[in-house]
């Protein structure tokens, strides 16, 4: 078994820590992007939520 | 594996929100500033209607500006990208925030039921994606122009998310568990969102032409399917890269 196999076979504390870290991004970037309330935000992302979907106004 | 997550959904959303960006650039920003210039002129026209008459002034507070801030009345005040090249970058922004906030949804995802990280399966969980954050949410809150009537925001965006999470859920149980039971109760929770019903206005009030407003609606269901599509591939290929360069570092 050499490095490399050992690598990708991540471990489950390693992988639960990946998920947390790939979660948190995902949700506070998708909750900034679509659905923040403070008017600057909504200002700034309005031409893209309205493009993308997301609800507005 | 925490570093290679952050990498990878930053350069598949960066690639794929540049991509879509640029899309967006062509297709549904210009519908949305023309939409705007339906927006103006109906706020422009009742205005001396409106202090004579409570019925006008009450239809223009459903249509959203002093509600919440976003325009007409205290519009001056806010800050707001200028038009041309400050908005188009912000927009840009955006939505390459949004597309590295899918991208890490997409790796969460994978990583939690283990699956291989590559090109096919990583598109085949964007398809999906956009079937929970796009497609479902869009068939009660069909994407909007400004302008548009609309039921109050948190209650829309409450449905939105719910609706979300649980068809991406449903899909995940319907593909991935055999029982057919479990399929059932999935097939259940993909209606149940629609049969409890979107939060509507009681009534239309755009100016947008339909034909506009149609055209906006199918152009953004496309842009949000080619922007998780773009994702997906994204991940796919930059995945197997990240982890190659990580073992390559570990065996050096």
């Amino acid at each position: 078994m050499n490095t490399a196999t050992v690598t990708s076979q991540a471990s489950v504390s390693e992988r639960a820590k990946a998920v947390a870290a790939a979660l948190i991004l995902g949700f506070v970037l998708v909750y900034t992007v679509g659905f923040a309330a403070s008017a600057n935000v909504h200002n700034a992302a309005h031409d893209a939520r309205h493009g993308l979907a997301f609800p507005c106004h | 594996m925490v570093t290679r997550v952050l990498t990878v959904s930053l350069l598949a959303g960066l690639l794929a929100g540049l991509l879509i960006s640029a899309l967006q650039h062509v297709t549904t920003t210009p519908l949305i500033l023309k939409a705007e210039t339906y927006e103006a002129a109906l706020r422009a026209q009742p205005a001396p209607m409106q202090a004579a008459f409570n019925g006008e002034a009450r239809i223009h507070l459903a249509h959203g500006p002093a509600a919440h801030g976003d325009k007409g009345v205290g519009d001056e005040h806010e800050w707001k990208p200028q038009d041309g090249f400050q908005r188009t970058a912000f927009t840009s922004l955006v939505t390459i925030g949004t597309a590295i906030g899918f991208a890490a949804l997409l790796l969460a995802g994978m990583i939690a039921v283990n699956e291989r990280i590559d090109e096919r399966r990583a598109l085949a969980w964007a398809v999906c994606g956009f079937l929970a954050f796009g497609l479902a949410p869009a068939m009660g809150l069909a994407p909007e122009l400004p302008g548009a009537a609309a039921a109050e925001l948190q209650h829309r965006q409450l449905w939105w998310l719910m609706t979300a999470a649980v068809t991406a859920g449903a899909l995940f149980v319907f593909l991935r568990v055999e029982a057919s039971w479990a399929r059932a109760l999935a097939v259940l929770a993909l209606l149940l969102p629609h049969l409890i019903g979107a939060p509507h206005p009681a009534a239309p009030e755009s100016r947008v032409p339909a034909e506009i407003a149609a055209h906006f609606a199918a152009l953004s269901l496309a842009i949000q399917a080619a922007l998780w599509l773009a994702t997906g591939f994204a991940v796919g290929v930059l995945w197997p890269w990240a982890a190659r360069r990580s073992a390559a570092t570990a065996a050096a």
